[in-house]
């Protein structure tokens, strides 16, 4: 069962317990809007036509066809899109290439993988709409497809975009969108005084995020030249920003109302549908929806790299690491833009290691244009360099877990990328793990193992804002722009109920539209309950002294004289005058009117977050199936605000860790065309796939932030497929080196290794 | 195309609707008949996001014809509830955080309705089994199989009919 390590000292009425969702009775009665339940008078559906090619230059395409079919109202395709500017350009927390967002949006010279959007129909009905992508004419000419990274490296490879250059090549024309490098001490050095040194490369495929809930978004457009996008995004500003630069509009002119999201995991901070829907909205004056079908998601949405990597580290007799070279080619698909350097600065996050070389290539390829994932980039690289880590403490004798506390960061230990740490819990985690029952317990059993990895991840900050306002009968709303896509509501009136001192029942949280509240950024870098949890710290904060304010009028006495404490005013002089918030909320309107607290932030004082996994395996030495047995995750959280939802975000982490380690993978022909487009191919964990997963929230409060909060999204998901791949190990000794580890790759590992045994007689030994 | 006239009784009301031969089920439930609580997720009849019963046996509506209701009864997660009042199920996932985004909520609720109309004791195995084909990617499951085993005690002890959401307010 689930424990709770604290090292906080903070006493809280709120913070810390588990009381039911705000928004938990419309999701068990079917009433919650996401956003393809939304509908309106006179509505077109629209739907894309999608290239049925990799990698091809479009030569012509004729509407005139489509255009005559009764019901259709209007086509568009890349020529009605204005042609954005070749750079990068700021847009909230990230930063956008317009010219390359509106290509993917709509194809208009070349199209870089089979789904790429070439045109978009709206139609009184969603048949009509279809029927006419069907009369639609495209002339392609054919290209040869780029599919791996080690293909598109190749100085001979195809060439995707002529236009791109990187700073190292100089004029030359390349698929290598970018190099960086990260550097710190001796590399020569640090392996001359290595004892060990294991150098070992893998590879991992491409991954989707598979939320449930396809893309959707429904537009209207009125002739006072204002739009409103109605859409399930975790990032209603980035999705007004964006497609504001894709249609070469003011983003002002364009309202993003967000819906409840069906999941998301980083797949929903981008745009596809949202400017097309827009788009059409305009051109025919009536509202457009479009929903994604799920092999529009698989085929064209963004999932995230494959990679190949190579790790290189070394280390003393004693464990000591004292080297460490790490090579980076992570995918980015059709457009710039893989979470590479990402990967670089999370790999060796995790250890105090003073020699560091690390290389990271962002590489094009004819596959979608990859999106954030839950840790972005992180993953892959963990899984490579969380097995080398293994295999060190395997050939210096040491428990993994002892090797890396013995290795690990902790305050004050240089970040590869940046500052020294602050305050930190990776070592806390490791010693979690080890204290576990689940660690302590032996594993009997025939081709059984258990494996242990960690993970990093940075968590974001950036900018929320939130607004907390007084009702009069006493109860507060707290109103914020962030999309709740695991539970965030509750812990925003979590926190605003323990400033306020109330009961989290007397607080009713709710997410706006972006007219509404200032600039938000995404639901996403596990900063909602960090960042946006600041912004509702500080707004009721807020209340708290304008309350003051008026209990001083009321008091007649100055407002610092005034003390507030489990939701009750008292002067300090005259403590035995004293109103509580419920009976001064009906007070306001003759104290100077009704109180709203705001706060805006660009949240500092991120607390990193790190994470580890103990896995046990058993592998079906016959089929090459691995079975998980038991999983036990613990994880810094700084403060957990909802325990009961940091532990959701923990075991469903962990839960897509484990897909992505053992079954996950986008399957192309050698024309580039996806094999595995529907949920029965691409295959997800499904209930019986799992045990139950015990997680452990430790608690190492950042220095940071008011309450403690780390954020807790998205570490969870790094150290799984390391960990199943060291379990994997233990149980029939082999080292996997591939994502995902599913049976036919680990079967024919099984084979080639019986082989191997039956012609040498030293391998037999080994055995 | 020409369009039929169906019978059919929905959440035990009795409903007429007009359909296409190509509809779906799930289309006329959240297109015809404004019920959405019921999600698409893949259309192909594997994630479950919407689950249905159709004369008492569990269904993805995606695979349904809408013509097929005909005569039929279904029940789907509007018909869960009796008025303000949560079936114990709703209740424990509610108090289990059985649901984090919610999309695949709908579909877990009425197969695990299901599955506690025919076996009201079922073990840890037997719900991870009757919950297969339904896909969800937030939680890992954990807490869908322990509001289940919750459940079925709650209903097993004739209990949880009385409470109203806003009780028992500790998870």
């Amino acid at each position: 069962m689930a424990t709770v390590t604290n090292t906080s000292n903070g006493t809280y009425k709120v913070v810390g317990t588990r009381p039911l969702r705000p928004d938990g009775v419309d999701k068990v009665t079917g009433r919650a809007k996401y956003g393809a339940d939304y509908s309106l008078p006179g509505m077109l559906h629209g739907k894309v036509l999608r290239s049925p090619h990799a990698h091809a230059r479009i030569k012509a395409i004729n509407v005139e066809k489509a255009l005559k079919l009764a019901g259709v109202k209007a086509i568009v395709t890349g020529r009605d899109l204005p042609e954005g500017e070749n750079k990068s350009v700021p847009l909230g927390e990230m930063s956008v290439n317009p010219r390359h967002l509106g290509h993917n949006i709509l194809a208009r010279d070349k199209v870089l993988y089979q789904g790429h959007a070439v045109a978009a129909v709206a139609a009184v009905t969603p048949y009509i709409a279809e029927q006419a992508l069907e009369l639609i004419e495209v002339e392609y000419e054919v290209l040869p497809p780029v599919m791996t990274v080690d293909e598109a490296m190749a100085s001979t490879a195809p060439i995707l975009d002529p236009e791109l250059r990187n700073e190292e090549l100089g004029d030359q024309p390349t698929n290598i969108a970018k190099h960086t490098q990260l550097k710190r001490g001796d590399i020569e050095a640090g392996f001359k005084s290595a004892e060990i040194v294991i150098e070992r490369e893998f590879r991992t495929a491409m991954v989707h995020q598979g939320y449930i809930e396809p893309h959707n978004a429904l537009a209207t457009y009125g002739s006072d030249g204002r739009g409103t996008i109605y859409c399930s995004t975790q990032g209603p500003f980035e999705v007004r920003g964006m497609s504001a630069a894709v249609l070469g509009i003011s983003p002002g002119s364009i309202k993003v109302v967000p819906a409840e999201i069906g999941g998301g995991f980083g797949g929903k901070t981008t745009v596809y549908l949202e400017p097309l829907a827009l788009l059409l909205a305009m051109k025919t004056g009536r509202p457009v929806k479009m929903v994604m079908t799920r092999a529009e998601v698989l085929r064209a949405s963004g999932p995230t790299s494959g990679s190949h990597i190579k790790v290189k580290m070394g280390c003393t007799r004693q464990g000591t690491i004292t080297a460490a070279h790490v090579w980076l080619a992570y995918e980015a698909g059709a457009f710039p833009g893989s979470p590479v350097a990402a990967a670089a600065m999370t790999v060796l996050a995790p250890y105090a290691i003073p020699n560091v070389l690390i290389d990271a290539y962002d590489v094009l390829v004819n596959r979608p244009k990859t999106a954030a994932y839950r840790a972005p980039g992180a993953t892959n690289a963990a899984f490579a360099a969380e097995s080398v880590v293994d295999e060190l403490a395997e050939r210096c004798g040491l428990d993994p877990l002892d090797f890396r506390i013995l290795n690990g960061s902790h305050e004050g230990t240089p970040h590869p990328a940046g500052p020294p740490y602050k305050r930190i819990g990776f070592i806390e985690t490791c010693e979690a793990i080890k204290n576990s029952a689940h660690y302590k317990s032996p594993l009997k059993g025939a081709n059984r193992g258990r494996g242990v990895a960690s993970g990093f991840w940075f968590n974001a900050g950036m900018q929320s804002v939130a607004m907390v306002h007084v009702h009069a009968d006493g109860t507060a709303s707290v109103v914020t722009g962030s999309p709740d896509i695991g539970g965030s509501r509750a812990s925003c009136a979590m926190i605003a109920a323990e400033v306020l001192g109330v009961d989290v029942d007397q607080v009713r949280p709710m997410v706006t539209d972006t007219d509404a509240i200032g600039h938000t950024d995404v639901t996403g870098g596990s900063r909602v309950t960090f960042a946006t949890g600041m912004a509702v710290f500080q707004a009721a904060e807020d209340v708290v002294r304008q309350l003051k304010e008026r209990a001083a009028k009321l008091f007649e006495c100055k407002p610092d004289e005034v003390e507030f404490r489990a939701g009750t005013f008292a002067a300090k002089s005259n403590p035995s005058t004293s109103i509580t918030i419920k009976d001064l909320a009906k007070r306001l309107p003759r104290t100077g009117g009704p109180v709203t607290g705001r706060a805006a932030v660009n949240a500092r004082g991120v607390g990193p977050a790190f994470a580890t996994a103990c896995i046990d395996v058993e592998v079906d030495p016959e089929t090459g199936k691995v079975e998980i047995l038991r999983c036990t995750i613990a994880q810094d959280a700084g403060k957990a605000i909802h325990p009961s939802y940091v532990e959701g975000q923990m075991q469903g982490g962990t839960a897509q860790g484990v897909g992505w380690a053992l079954n996950e993978e986008y399957v192309y022909d050698s024309q580039g065309r996806l094999l595995n487009s529907g949920l029965l191919d691409y295959r997800m964990p499904t209930c019986p796939d799992l045990p139950m997963m015990e997680p452990i929230i430790v608690e190492v409060p950042n220095p940071g932030h008011p309450l403690g909060v780390r954020g807790v999204g998205e570490v969870s998901i790094v150290p799984p497929p390391a960990a199943i791949a060291n379990a994997i190990y233990r149980a029939v000794g082999i080292r996997m080196t591939e994502l995902p580890m599913s049976p036919p790759r680990l079967l024919k590992a099984i084979l080639a290794r019986r082989a191997e045994d039956r012609t040498s007689p030293a391998a037999a030994a080994r055995a | 195309m020409a369009k039929t006239r169906i019978e059919a009784t929905i959440n035990g009301e009795p409903v007429e609707f007009l359909c296409e031969p190509r509809q779906s089920l799930l289309e006329v439930l959240r297109d015809v008949l404004n019920l959405t609580g019921t999600k698409e997720g893949c259309l192909t009849g594997d994630c479950g996001a919407c689950s249905v019963i159709l004369n008492g046996r569990l269904v993805c509506s995606c695979l349904v014809l809408g013509l097929e209701v005909a005569g039929a009864t279904v029940e789907t997660v509007e018909g869960l509830a009796a008025g303000t009042e949560l079936v114990p199920l709703q209740q424990a996932f509610l108090q289990q955080a059985a649901l984090q985004c919610g999309i695949c909520t709908p579909g877990f609720l009425v197969a695990a309705k299901a599955l506690l109309d025919s076996n009201p004791n079922p073990s840890e195995t037997e719900i991870r089994y009757a919950l297969a084909g339904n896909l969800c990617r937030c939680t890992g499951y954990d807490k869908i199989v322990r509001a289940v085993m919750d459940a079925a005690a709650l209903m097993r002890q004739g209990q949880g009919r009385a409470s109203s959401p806003m009780q028992g307010r500790e998870a």
